[in-house]
């Protein structure tokens, strides 16, 4: 980053032309709200971020902003925001998908992108329900919710992605509320600044497919103590809590993933000497 | 074989651990330190310890590119499952077998070759338990090939010399009583005088030369998910691609590792990874994305037998469809088939500067024959062209990612460009990159993707072209070379050919194939897969001769040059 430019610092000046296709009323737009104001926050030129995603209703958050965006294939987005950091660690990469790009389809990248613990933040705006494709059951979606896939319900035990992440290696864990912008936003800054992969599970309510999710306003609370750096500690909380706890829940302090680098560079053609008879 | 040759065939079998894959290696370097040129390739079944192995080398005074119809040589240091590839190693009546005399020769081979010499291995290692059985075999076939003892036993000692001078020493002490045990039948199978060879060498596979010759392309970046035979091929980036300021980051699965990479080159730094079929048919959907957003990738395939887990450590050209037709919609991309061990340096390099400028994906189609097949080859004296990505010059207001109206290929911004952000998307969009489901868009950005890589030039690389005449062999990828030489058997028998192979094989250049076909009467397809997917690729694309017929045959059994021959002298029903 060029530190003599002068830096832009109006949410507005992160947001695109481009009109979201949400419904009225979708949670996601108070992420984009959050997003925005957090990167007016950290001040950093839109060029200097890119937002990856994959496919989903929140999955299009990236065209709504005016930074770099990637909109891949359906739950692979860690996996280009992971070459893309790996690649450009000058960048700063966010990751925004919802439950079932995140916790289903890419399920096993999320376990591997906390292990490896590169610097990304990756939010996913959780809404319990596939709202894309009209209203299937998801990973995060509670057992004995109807839909038209699984009449009756699913009868599985919801995933619990905070203990997941946690367990797999994750060095910053929050849930945060989209009916708290402002909360929200400080939150990403946060994970941003924070090294490693940082997680941010956003509460976003899905008002088409889950009205029942209206209620979440009066649900949701502040986490009712300080986050810990002890992974032990932070899995009995996480899981012992309602689901509803706001905040930074796990804090940790993992350096980030940091790929060899060789003291002194070679020019490409000395590398044949070695095949040299 | 009594006089002297222009090429012998070796083959040293042995159980796993056995060290024959060793031998062979060291053999060949002799051979190369001595002036000749060679191929090596191995034979080795699934198990990791306790299974069968087996080096086959072919040495020669010029450059080969395929193996010989037969072995004249073959060193058994045990016969412990050496049945199950014996249909692979074809011997003559001419052939000379080599065996411990404790065990003998196994009657099947034995009664194939007509002179058996038994070394004493048993007795010898009972005797000096510092040598090994290995070792013993490579001084008797060096001696009976007529390699100069010296430049074995320096061979031997710098491979053995960080283990102690004392390992080194048994190892060449070994050797030489192996070479005395044939002391009366030295040059037996006998190469003629090596030709003289000047300038930079190298001893090198087909993996290794697809890594070097990809870093020499630009690459960068790699992402890596083990897979059986392309794993040498990242495995060899590792550590290279640090050294040139690159990096190599392991993946999860393929379905990680292809989108790395996507991720890595819209990050602007050229990107690729290597897998085999399995690997591959995760990727597809991926290889999709990279096509419709216009990341150029490039994707090393190195064939092994399919369908499903199939023969991970033998190779097939049965990727063919998959490479071609694997994605869903009509999505343009570049497929790329390397012809040689040596093509495979060219290849690469190709691929990756093809990919860079025209904003695609780029599949280089390889196999585990060129992959793991190493060979003496010189120093190539040019690099092919080095395609760049274009960069928008200036910030254009508003950018426009996907322009129809800057030439056939857009500029390409790189995160952190100012006043040229955009979101890429695999979603059908406009040239801004915003989605969109209106028919105007999606026929536009289908054509353009079609148009820029059907209006690229792409020289005489795309295809290997020799001969004259009538009749002409058409064939692809490690086939090539075979092909070359059962044309060139067929020669001395008083019958020409033609031979074309397409190294592009996507996109099709049916203008280029009908100049190539023009005056052709008669054509001999050839291919190593079961369902003929490159004859059936060929009459997709392109206008053939109405007489057409097929060699083809699926993996292991390779194709080999007289089958090619036979087929050219039977002219008429071909």
């Amino acid at each position: 980053m060029n530190a003599a430019q002068p830096l832009k610092c109006r949410p507005s000046d992160y947001k695109s032309e481009v009109k979201p296709i949400w419904c009225p009323g979708c949670g996601d737009y108070h992420v984009l709200m959050a997003l925005t104001r957090a990167m007016a926050a950290l001040g950093l030129p839109p060029e200097r971020i890119a937002v990856v995603s994959g496919i989903g209703c929140s999955s299009r958050i990236p065209a709504y902003t005016n930074c770099y965006g990637f909109h891949g294939v359906h739950g692979r987005a860690l996996a280009v925001a992971s070459g893309l950091k790996i690649a450009r660690p000058d960048m700063t990469v966010i990751v925004a998908t919802g439950d079932g790009d995140g916790y289903s389809i890419g399920g096993n990248h999320f376990l591997h992108a906390c292990r490896r613990n590169v610097d990304l933040t990756y939010i996913v705006m959780d809404n319990h329900i596939y709202g894309m494709t009209k209203g299937q059951p998801s990973p995060t979606t509670e057992p004995d919710f109807d839909t038209a896939l699984t009449p009756g319900g699913t009868g599985l035990r919801p995933f619990n992605p905070l203990v997941v992440a946690l367990a797999s290696g994750a060095n910053f864990v929050a849930r945060a509320y989209s009916g708290n912008p402002n909360e929200t936003a400080a939150l990403i800054v946060d994970a941003v600044e924070h090294p490693g992969f940082s997680f941010v599970e956003v509460l976003s309510a899905c008002v088409t497919y889950r009205p029942d999710q209206r209620a979440w306003k009066e649900r949701v609370h502040p986490a009712p103590v300080a986050p810990t750096d002890d992974p032990a500690r932070a899995a009995r909380r996480l899981m012992t809590d309602d689901g509803f706890n706001l905040g930074v829940l796990f804090r940790g302090n993992r350096p980030a993933y940091a790929p060899a680098k060789a003291s002194e560079l070679v020019a490409p053609e000395k590398l044949e000497e070695e095949f040299e008879v | 074989m009594t006089s002297s040759a222009q090429s012998v065939s070796v083959a040293m079998v042995g159980s796993g651990g056995a060290g024959v894959l060793t031998t062979g290696e060291m053999l060949l370097e002799a051979a190369c330190a001595g002036g000749w040129d060679g191929l090596l390739t191995r034979l080795v079944g699934p198990q990791i310890r306790g299974g069968e192995a087996a080096s086959l080398l072919r040495l020669a005074r010029e450059p080969v590119e395929c193996m010989a119809d037969q072995f004249d040589l073959l060193v058994g240091i045990d016969w412990v499952n050496a049945d199950r590839f014996s249909d692979e190693i074809p011997l003559a009546d001419s052939s000379v077998l080599v065996c411990d005399s404790a065990a003998g020769a196994p009657p099947t081979m034995a009664a194939k070759a007509r002179r058996v010499i038994e070394l004493p291995l048993s007795e010898l290692i009972k005797a000096h338990p510092t040598w090994r059985a290995n070792m013993i075999a490579l001084g008797a076939a060096g001696s009976l090939l007529g390699l100069e003892e010296s430049v074995l036993h320096g061979v031997i000692s710098r491979r053995f010399a960080e283990k102690g001078g004392a390992v080194a020493a048994a190892n060449v002490e070994a050797a030489a009583a192996g070479a005395r045990a044939v002391d009366a039948r030295r040059g037996w199978v006998c190469l003629a005088p090596a030709v003289h060879k000047t300038g930079k060498r190298w001893l090198i596979t087909g993996n290794e030369a697809v890594a070097l010759g990809a870093i020499l392309g630009g690459v960068r970046f790699a992402a890596a998910y083990p897979i059986t035979p392309a794993s040498d091929i990242l495995e060899w980036l590792a550590p290279n691609l640090t050294k040139v300021g690159g990096t190599l980051v392991q993946a999860e699965d393929e379905l990680a590792s292809v989108n790395m990479i996507i991720g890595a080159s819209y990050g602007g730094v050229a990107s690729l990874t290597a897998t085999s079929g399995p690997g591959l048919s995760l990727m597809v959907e991926s290889l999709g994305l990279a096509t419709a957003s216009e990341v150029p990738i490039v994707i090393v395939n190195v064939m092994r037998g399919g369908p499903s887990t199939g023969i991970p450590t033998k190779s097939e050209q049965s990727d063919l469809n998959i490479a071609v037709y694997g994605m869903h919609g009509d999505a343009p991309h570049l497929v790329i088939a390397p012809q040689s061990v040596a093509d495979c340096w060219l290849s690469a390099q190709w691929a990756t500067g093809l990919a860079e400028a025209l904003q695609t994906p780029a599949i280089l189609l390889s196999d585990q024959f060129l992959g793991q097949a190493q060979t003496a080859m010189a120093r190539p004296a040019e690099r092919p062209p080095v395609g760049r990505r274009i960069l928008p010059e200036e910030a254009p207001s508003p950018y426009r990612r996907y322009a129809l109206d800057s030439g056939t290929v857009s500029p390409m911004s790189i995160p952190g460009m100012r006043g040229c952000t955009y979101t890429a998307d695999g979603l059908t969009h406009n040239e801004r990159g915003t989605p969109t489901s209106g028919a105007r868009d999606h026929i536009a950005q289908l054509d353009k993707r079609r148009d820029k890589l059907d209006a690229h030039p792409y020289g005489s690389l795309w295809a290997t072209l020799e001969g004259e005449g009538e009749t002409a062999v058409l064939t692809w990828g490690s086939l090539t070379g075979v092909v070359r030489e059962g044309i060139a058997q067929a020669r001395a028998a008083g019958v020409s050919a033609r031979l074309i192979a397409p190294r592009l094989l996507l996109p099709t250049r049916p203008a280029e194939m009908s100049s190539a076909l023009a005056g052709v009467e008669r054509l001999l397809v050839v291919e190593q897969s079961h369902g003929t997917q490159f004859l059936k690729y060929l009459r997709a694309h392109y206008d053939l001769p109405a007489n057409v017929s097929v060699l083809h045959r699926p993996g292991p059994l390779p194709i080999r040059p007289h089958e090619v021959c036979r087929r050219l002298l039977e002219g008429e029903s071909l």
